[in-house]
């Protein structure tokens, strides 16, 4: 099998072509080693970093920015935004904090400072 | 009358890093003036990933970068005025500002022009309709879900494939709204590849391109829009209009310099990149007034907003610490493929000076060449380039000392 994609791991956008052959998974066209694993685990274990919000209680129309620490595999996105709506947090809260522990194999933590 | 070294006019990232670059260089009284209770600027609300990977070596979060300048700003002690909206600004450098204590002039050494962009609106599009609620740029759309909380819609069309839509289409998708289509105007997308792939393929929202919004339908909120598709004139091809049903229309269509002040100022502005004319310094041709960031040219990155930053603060620190002024004026220039040349001029050859430009259209895999009369300066050839992503070539200083005429880039495909 076949597959072209777009790389996106930086904005050069490389187009790289992967070839699916049982256990061998060959890249061309990478721009970097970075690319090259791209390529490969699109295609074996395609994976997201996921970023949103979620509601501070003690502040009025406040929002705290977060994401997930590592990347999740994408078909689990949706799923997440579930518990992620289904979470409050208070202030203070700073980058780093810990959200949601445990999630898919890693966390949701927070990216913006709410004091 | 206040009177400080160096002014930065806004706070975003363009406004820090150059506070940061100018301080480091040796100016101890350098200020920020924000109208915004903090200062990040946009980044606040780009939640997403994917800054800092080239200028930090890690990929964070707009508000993570932002937090990294703030810190910077910080931990020199750079006074920042808060809520304070600069109303006015000579070309003698005297700031005129606005803020809870009242009204406040400032007279600057030097003064760096940082305030970004502002969105292009519907009134500036001709569609048809009346004004249902439910119409919104994307970035007012993006304040208000990932600031405020609100959920803007439901079921959307996007005009507009620059990277503030497709970053939204993504945001209302994983949000539980349905992203009924994106359309752009031109044959190609003016977004990054990448936001293509991980905004619009990932969730599986059609991209329409030559494409746009003829109609909007609905009385107190938006009920529908009629898309069709355009010609090559980008007029519109009236058998191919067709309804969608939708609460939300969002515009990502274009991004104007906020250059209200420069112009007030008396400073030339670039009739292309609509913001100043400026040196290899980023001075503009008002001695003592630098201009960086969006409000100079609209960037793909904010990591390249930082270096550019990084520049005009330290070319105006040196102008205060040193007096250093222009010694000439060599005129760059856009041939054939390239849409402007950035900067405008180069006032001093004691460096290297890197040329930032963008193509007129997608090419496939083209050869640069930066030329002055028949001498090659440089060249650089690229697999592909897009008017989407903001090119660099750097001229070395030995070969800008044979300059003598106009320096112009153009590219041919190979």
């Amino acid at each position: 099998m076949e597959r072209n994609l777009t790389c996106i791991i930086c904005p050069r956008g490389c187009s790289l072509t992967v070839t699916v052959d049982g256990e061998n998974t060959k890249v061309s066209g990478h721009g970097c080693p970075k690319g090259e694993k791209y390529g490969i685990d699109e295609c074996v274990n395609p994976v997201r970093t996921v970023t949103s919000i979620i509601r501070v209680d003690n502040r009025e129309d406040t929002m705290v920015s977060v994401k997930t620490a590592d990347p999740i595999p994408k078909g689990m996105i949706f799923e997440l935004m579930e518990i992620i709506r289904a979470t409050k947090v208070s202030a203070p809260v700073y980058i780093g904090d810990v959200i949601i522990e445990n999630v898919f194999g890693t966390s949701v933590i927070a990216t913006k400072d709410i004091k | 009358m206040l009177e400080h070294d160096i002014v930065i006019i806004g706070g975003g990232p363009a406004g820090m890093a150059a506070a940061v670059a100018a301080f480091d260089r040796g100016v101890n009284d350098v200020v920020i003036l924000d109208r915004d209770d903090d200062i990040g600027g946009i980044l606040r609300q780009c939640i997403h990933n994917g800054f800092g990977l080239h200028k930090l070596g890690r990929e964070l979060t707009g508000p993570e970068y932002a937090a990294v300048y703030k810190k910077m700003v910080e931990e020199r002690g750079i006074k920042v005025y808060y809520e304070t909206m600069v109303t006015d600004l000579t070309s003698d450098r005297v700031v005129t500002a606005s803020n809870r204590d009242g009204i406040l002039k400032i007279k600057a050494k030097a003064v760096i022009l940082a305030m970004g962009c502002r969105e292009r609106s519907r009134g500036a599009l001709n569609i048809s309709g009346k004004r249902p609620a439910g119409v919104y740029s994307a970035g007012t759309a993006q304040k208000l879900m990932n600031c405020e909380g609100y959920a803007v819609g439901k079921r959307a069309v996007i005009l507009g494939s620059g990277d503030i839509g497709l970053i939204m289409a993504r945001r209302m998708s994983l949000e539980g709204a349905k992203v009924e289509a994106v359309c752009e105007l031109m044959p190609y997308s003016g977004g990054l590849t990448r936001n293509i792939v991980q905004c619009l393929e990932d969730f599986g929202i059609p991209l329409y391109l030559s494409t746009t919004v003829c109609e909007i339908h609905g009385d107190r909120r938006l009920e529908g829009v009629t898309i069709a598709q355009v010609d090559e004139n980008r007029r519109v091809i009236e058998e191919t209009k067709r309804y969608i049903p939708c609460d939300t229309l969002l515009l990502s269509v274009g991004l104007i310099p906020e250059n209200e002040l420069t112009r007030a100022a008396g400073i030339p502005i670039d009739p292309i990149t609509n913001g100043a004319q400026v040196d290899e310094n980023r001075e503009t041709k008002v001695k003592g007034i630098f201009a960086c960031g969006n409000v100079l040219q609209v960037h793909d990155l904010v990591d390249y907003v930082s270096d550019e930053a990084e520049i005009a603060g330290t070319a105006a620190a040196r102008l205060v610490l040193e007096g250093k002024g222009k010694t000439e004026e060599i005129k760059t220039g856009a041939g054939n493929g390239v849409r402007y040349v950035l900067p405008q001029c180069i006032s001093n050859r004691d460096g290297d000076v890197a040329l930032f430009m963008r193509v007129t259209e997608p090419f496939g895999k083209v050869r640069f060449t930066v030329r002055s009369g028949d001498e090659v300066l440089a060249t650089a050839v690229r697999l592909k380039a897009a008017p989407g992503e903001m090119e660099k070539i750097t001229v070395k200083a030995d070969k800008l000392a044979l300059v003598k005429d106009t320096v112009t880039v153009s590219l041919e495909e190979i």
